[in-house]
C-alpha cells in the first residue's frame, strides 16, 4: 500500500519542481488574500481567481510533462499564427475602453497579445538554437526585427504594458544569446537619441503618464490622482501596516483598480513595509530558483528560454511596483500571482510549467 | 538524482565552442541576477522612503482623505415685531441643484432635466448667470420649491444625472412681503465683500457651508446674531465623497431671534398713507429711542430675494427712477424747510437772543447787504412774536434771528441736537447729511470764490433752506429730543435679542446719548407753539378733530434730486415740485411718539405730509383709520 502511494506520487509529481511550486503557492496565498481584501464586500473575485489558479496549476502540470524540445517545434508556427491574429485584431478587433486588443471568436474573446509572452521567447530561443555554434551579428539583427513586429503591433493597440513585457522577454533572449556589449550600448544610445522622435507618436494619455512621473501634482484630480492616492496608500501603511481588511484607502475606494494593477498598494497599505519585504523576498527566491534552472538547463534553447521566462518574473513586479509607488510611468502591467486576472495567471503558470519541464527533462531527445 | 546525471551528460557532450558559450551564458545569468538585485533594491529604497521616512505625512493624508467634516447649517434666527408678529421666518424647500464642475455637458443635462422637471426660462437664465460668475465648484440652484411628485420623478432617474442633486434648503420668507423691507433687509449669495466681512469678524469657520448672508437692513446689521453656530458632522467618506459612516457630530445652534421696536401694523398704515408718493417717515418713542416705524417708499418685495433674485427683477429694482432699493429714511438727505424753525427759535431762547414775548413788525421783506429776502406771505404777518412765528411759519422772523445768531452759533447748536451727524441707529446705510458752516463750505468747494461764507448763506439757513440737508432720521431724532425735554436716547430698531440656547431675552437698553441742559421753560415755549400749529396754525386742517393733543410743524423743502438720480425728461416737471415735510409729537403733555415725514415732490407740507402723520398718529392712539379730516376747509396757502 505505501508502495502504491509512493508510485502514484512519483507519477503525478514526476515533472514538478517542488521548490518552485512552494514559492509559487506562497505567493498565490498572499495574492488571493489581497484580492479578497481589495474586493471585500463587493464581489467574489477572490474565488474566481482561485478557480483560475486551479486551471493554471493544471496547465502547469500538463506543460511540464511535455519535453521542451517537443514544445520547441511549435515555436515558429505559433509565432506566425500569433502575428496573423495580431493583424486580424488591427483589422477586426473589438474595441474595449478605447483600445483594440480583443479578438471576438463568436462566444469567447481572446487577447492574442497574451500568448506572445511565451511564444516570443520561444521563437527567438529556437532561432538562436539553429545558429548555436556560429551566431553572427545579422542573427541578432534578425532577432530584433522578429521582436519589433509584434511589439509595434501591440504597442499601437494601444497596450504599452503588454508590449513592454513582450519586448523585454524577447530582449532577454537576445541578451542571454550573447549579444555583444558594444551592440547593447549602441542600442541604448540610439534609443536615447530616438526618444524625441518617438515622443510625438505616443498617445496623449501615454505622454501625460510619463510627465506625471516627474510631478504628479501637475494634475492632482486627473492623471496624477492615481499615483497620489496609491502613494498615500503605500506610505500610510508604515512599517507594520494597517492590518488585513483594514486599509482605508482601499476600503473607501481611493485606490483605482485595487484588485488588478494597483493590488500592490492594497497589500502594502495593509501589511506595511514588513509585508512588502516578505513579498519581494518571495519574488527574489522565485527568480533565483528559476535562474538556477536556466543555468543548469541542458540545451542552448532551454537555457535561453528558461533565462528569458525567469527574467519576465522580474520585469512584472519591478514595473508594477515601480509604477504604483511612483517611480515608473503608469502602464497596465499586473503583479504576477497577485493581480486578479485569469488569462494572465494561466500564462504565468504555463511559464512555470515550461521551466519545470526544462528542469525535469534532462535527457535529450534523439533527433 | 536526475539532475546530476544531466549535468554530467551535458559536460561530456559539450564541445569547446559550446563550453565557451555556456561560460558566456553563465556570466550573463550573473549579470542578470545583479540586475535583479539592483532593481529590487531600488524598489525597496523607494518603499523605505514612502513607508518609513514619509509615513507620518502619508498617514495624515490618508486620514484627511477618509474623514470629512460636513457642516450642518443652523436655522437662521427669526425677526418679530414688538408685538410678536413674525416678520422673517425660515422654511424648508427642496431645490434642484447642479454642480457645473461635475457635469460634462451642461446644456445637454439641462435639456434632459427639462423633460422630467419643469424649468422656467427665468430659472434657467438665473442659473446660467450664476455659472458665468465662475461658481464651477458650487452647487447652484436650477429650480426651487420642488413638489413631491417632481422629487420622486427625479429620484428615479437620478443615476442619469451625475452632478445633479436635490437638496433641502432653508429659505427665508417674509410674511409681510414689502412691508418694512428697508428695515428687515434681504439675504443673498455671499460675495467677496461679504467674505472680507466674515474674515474680519473671525467667523470664517462658522460660515463653512453657509451660502447666503444678510445684505442690507437688520439681516445685515445683526447677521452674526441671526446666523447661529454651524454644527459639524464628522463622517467617513469614500473616494466619491459619499458619506459611508458617521463618526461624530456637533449639532448646530440656531441663530438668535430679534424682537423689534417696530409695530408692523403701524408700519403698514404709514406705508399705505404715502399712496403713490415717494418719501420717508421715521417715528420714535422719545423716552427710549425705540423706532416705532421707519418707512421708505417705494418699498420692494423681500420675497424676491429668498432663493436668489432673478436678473430681471434685480435690474428692475435698480434701474427704476423711483429707486426703491434706497432707504430714504436713512440715506436720503433733504433740506428741512420750515420744520427747522422750532429749533432755530429754541436756539434764540437758549442763547438769550430772544424772549418768547419779544416781537417785531413783519412787512414781508428783510433787506440784507443789498439783497431782499422775502416772506412767503407777500405783505408780511404783521405783529409777530415767537409763538406766532412758529404757528404761522413766518420767514422774516427767522431771517432776522439767523442773522443775529450767526452761522457759527447756529452750527454749534444744531450740531448739539444731532443734525449733520449719523444717529447711530442699529442698521447701516446712514448718511451724514450736511450741517453747513464756514468750515464745511471751505472743505466742500474747491474754487476759492465759492469757499467763502456769505452772510446771505446764514439767512437762508434760518428757514431751513440753503445748504441744509438732513436725513429723515435726523429730523425725527431732533423732534424726539425736543419732545423728551432735551434728553436724547439713541434710536434703535431691536427691542431684545432672544438667545436660542437659553431662551433668555437680552433687552436692548435705551442708550442715553446726551442731555442738552436746555431750560424747561424754553422747551415748553417751543412745544406750546408747536401744539398751536396743529390747533390753529398750518397743521390745524390735518389735525382737525384729533382725539389727542399733538404738536407739529409743517415745512416745504426746496427740490433737489436724489444723489445719482436720473429722472427722465418727462418727469422733470414733477421733480421740480417741492418736498412736503411735517414733524409732530403726541400727546402734547407727555409725548409717546415723535415723527418726521418727507413726501417727495408733493408740494406743501400741510397738504401732503401732515395727513400722513395724522394717519400714523391716529393708528398709534388706537383710532380706527378711515376717519379723514374734512376736505372743505381751506388749506392755509403757505407755511
Amino acid at each position: 500500500m505505501p508502495q502504491l502511494f509512493q508510485r502514484l506520487r512519483n507519477s503525478v509529481f514526476e515533472y514538478v519542481d517542488f521548490p518552485l511550486l512552494v514559492i509559487t503557492m506562497l505567493l498565490m496565498t498572499i495574492g488571493l488574500l489581497t484580492v479578497f481584501s481589495a474586493t471585500y464586500d463587493k464581489s467574489t473575485h477572490a474565488f474566481r481567481q482561485m478557480a483560475s489558479m486551479f486551471v493554471g496549476l493544471a496547465v502547469m502540470w500538463g506543460v511540464a510533462r511535455i519535453h521542451p524540445q517537443r514544445l520547441m517545434r511549435f515555436a515558429a508556427p505559433l509565432y506566425i499564427a500569433g502575428l496573423a491574429l495580431l493583424v486580424l485584431v488591427v483589422l477586426t478587433g473589438v474595441r474595449v475602453n478605447g483600445a483594440r486588443r480583443w479578438l471576438s471568436l463568436g462566444v469567447v474573446r481572446i487577447q492574442p497579445s497574451e500568448i506572445f509572452k511565451i511564444v516570443m521567447p520561444m521563437m527567438l530561443a529556437w532561432y538562436f538554437q539553429k545558429y548555436e555554434d556560429a551566431i553572427k551579428m545579422r542573427h541578432y539583427v534578425a532577432a530584433l526585427l522578429m521582436l519589433a513586429v509584434p511589439f509595434l503591433l501591440i504597442a499601437r493597440q494601444p497596450d504599452l504594458g503588454t508590449a513592454i513585457l513582450i519586448g523585454a522577454a524577447g530582449f532577454y533572449v537576445v541578451f542571454f544569446a550573447g549579444i555583444p556589449w558594444k551592440f547593447l550600448t549602441g542600442m541604448l544610445i540610439a534609443g536615447a537619441v530616438a526618444f524625441p522622435f518617438v515622443w510625438p507618436l505616443l498617445h496623449e494619455f501615454q505622454r501625460k503618464r510619463i510627465l506625471m512621473l516627474f510631478d504628479p501634482m501637475v494634475d492632482p484630480l486627473g492623471a496624477g490622482y492615481h499615483i497620489i492616492q496609491s502613494s498615500i496608500a503605500i506610505g500610510s501603511g508604515g512599517f507594520f501596516g494597517k492590518g488585513w481588511l483594514r486599509g482605508t484607502q482601499t476600503y473607501l475606494e481611493f485606490i483605482p483598480e485595487p484588485h488588478t494593477d494597483f493590488i500592490f498598494s492594497v497589500f502594502s497599505e495593509e501589511q506595511g513595509f514588513l509585508g512588502v519585504c516578505v513579498l519581494i523576498l518571495l519574488y527574489l527566491l522565485l527568480i533565483v530558483r528559476c535562474l538556477v534552472i536556466a543555468s543548469e538547463a541542458p540545451t542552448f534553447y532551454t537555457r535561453l528560454l528558461g533565462g528569458a521566462l525567469t527574467m519576465s518574473f522580474f520585469t512584472y513586479p519591478f514595473v508594477n511596483i515601480g509604477m504604483v509607488s511612483g517611480i515608473l510611468p503608469v502602464v497596465g502591467i499586473p503583479l504576477p500571482f497577485m493581480s486578479y486576472g485569469g488569462t494572465a495567471l494561466v500564462i504565468l503558470f504555463c511559464s512555470l510549467g515550461i521551466l519545470m519541464g526544462i528542469r525535469t527533462h534532462p535527457v535529450l531527445l534523439r533527433r | 538524482m536526475r539532475h546530476f546525471i544531466a549535468q554530467r551528460l551535458l559536460s561530456q557532450r559539450l564541445t569547446s565552442t559550446q563550453n565557451f558559450g555556456l561560460e558566456r551564458f553563465q556570466f550573463r545569468v550573473k549579470c542578470a541576477a545583479a540586475f535583479v538585485f539592483f532593481g529590487f533594491a531600488l524598489l525597496l529604497a523607494r518603499l523605505v522612503y514612502l513607508q518609513i521616512i514619509r509615513n507620518e505625512y502619508y498617514s495624515t493624508r490618508a486620514e484627511s482623505n477618509r474623514i470629512s467634516l460636513i457642516p450642518i447649517l443652523p436655522k437662521r434666527g427669526e425677526i418679530l415685531d414688538r408685538n410678536g408678529e413674525v416678520l422673517a421666518r425660515n422654511y424648508f424647500s427642496f431645490t434642484l441643484e447642479i454642480t457645473p464642475a461635475l457635469v460634462e455637458d451642461l446644456a445637454g443635462t439641462i435639456d434632459r432635466l427639462e423633460k422630467l422637471i419643469e424649468i422656467h426660462p427665468k430659472d434657467k437664465r438665473r442659473f446660467l448667470g450664476l455659472v458665468n460668475e465662475n461658481r464651477w465648484f458650487e452647487s447652484l440652484p436650477v429650480r426651487n420649491r420642488l413638489t413631491d411628485e417632481e422629487i420622486a420623478r427625479f429620484s428615479v432617474n437620478r443615476y442619469r444625472f451625475p452632478g445633479v442633486e436635490i437638496k433641502a434648503r432653508l429659505l427665508r420668507h417674509y410674511p409681510f412681503g414689502s412691508a418694512a423691507s428697508h428695515i428687515l433687509g434681504y439675504i443673498n449669495r455671499i460675495n467677496n465683500a461679504d467674505i472680507e466681512m466674515i474674515k474680519k469678524g473671525e467667523k470664517s469657520a462658522n460660515y463653512r457651508g453657509t451660502s447666503r448672508i444678510g445684505k442690507t437692513g437688520l439681516e445685515r446689521a445683526y447677521e452674526f446674531q441671526l446666523h447661529g453656530e454651524t454644527g459639524y458632522e464628522e463622517v467617513e467618506v469614500d473616494a466619491n465623497g459619499h458619506p459611508v459612516r458617521r463618526l461624530s457630530s456637533i449639532p448646530p445652534v440656531p441663530g438668535n431671534d430679534l424682537t423689534l421696536t417696530i409695530d408692523i401694523h403701524l408700519q403698514k398704515i404709514a406705508e399705505r398713507a404715502f399712496g403713490k408718493h415717494r418719501g420717508a417717515l421715521v417715528a420714535i418713542e422719545p423716552s427710549t429711542g425705540e423706532v416705532l416705524a421707519l418707512v421708505s417708499m417705494p418699498a420692494f418685495d423681500l420675497n424676491l430675494f429668498d432663493d436668489g433674485i432673478r436678473q430681471e427683477d434685480w435690474d428692475l429694482l435698480n434701474t427704476s427712477p423711483d429707486r426703491p432699493m434706497i432707504n430714504r429714511a436713512l440715506s436720503a438727505t433733504y433740506p428741512p424747510g420750515s420744520t427747522f424753525k422750532p429749533f432755530m427759535a429754541l436756539a434764540g431762547l437758549e442763547m438769550g437772543k430772544r424772549t418768547p414775548e419779544q416781537s417785531f413788525h413783519d412787512t414781508g421783506v428783510f433787506n440784507f447787504a443789498g439783497h431782499t429776502f422775502r416772506d412767503q406771505k407777500k405783505d408780511g404777518h404783521g405783529h409777530v412774536d415767537m409763538y406766532k412765528s412758529i404757528v404761522q411759519s413766518c420767514d422774516t422772523y427767522y431771517y432776522i434771528l439767523a442773522n443775529e445768531l450767526g452761522i457759527e452759533n447756529i452750527a454749534r447748536f444744531m450740531g448739539h441736537i444731532g443734525f449733520g451727524q449719523r444717529t447711530g441707529v442699529d442698521i447701516g446705510g446712514e448718511s451724514e447729511g450736511v450741517l453747513p458752516s464756514p468750515e464745511w463750505k471751505k472743505h466742500r468747494f474747491k474754487r476759492p470764490e465759492l469757499q467763502k461764507w456769505f452772510g446771505g448763506d446764514t439767512i437762508s439757513i434760518g428757514i431751513g433752506q440753503g445748504y441744509n440737508a438732513f436725513t429723515p432720521m435726523q429730523l425725527a431724532q431732533a423732534v424726539a429730543l425736543l419732545a423728551n425735554d432735551g434728553t436724547l436716547y439713541r434710536p434703535h430698531l431691536v427691542k431684545h435679542v432672544t438667545d436660542s440656547k437659553t431662551g433668555g431675552k437680552k433687552p436692548v437698553k435705551p442708550e442715553l446719548v446726551r442731555t442738552t441742559g436746555w431750560k424747561q421753560v424754553n422747551i415748553d415755549t417751543i412745544k406750546q407753539a408747536m401744539v398751536g400749529v396743529n390747533r390753529e396754525g398750518t397743521g390745524a386742517h390735518a389735525f382737525m378733530n384729533a382725539a389727542y393733543t399733538s404738536g407739529g410743524k409743517t415745512g416745504t423743502a426746496q427740490t433737489f434730486s436724489l444723489r445719482g438720480g436720473d429722472y427722465k425728461a418727462s418727469n422733470v416737471k414733477e421733480e421740480l415740485r417741492d418736498h412736503a415735510v411735517f414733524i409732530a409729537f403726541a400727546p402734547a403733555d407727555k409725548p409717546r411718539i415723535a415723527l418726521a415725514v418727507f413726501v417727495e415732490n408733493a408740494g406743501f407740507g400741510a397738504q401732503s405730509a401732515a395727513p400722513v402723520a395724522r394717519k400714523v398718529l391716529d393708528h398709534f392712539f388706537g383710532i380706527p383709520s378711515g376717519r379723514k379730516p374734512p376736505e372743505d376747509r381751506a388749506v392755509p396757502r403757505r407755511e
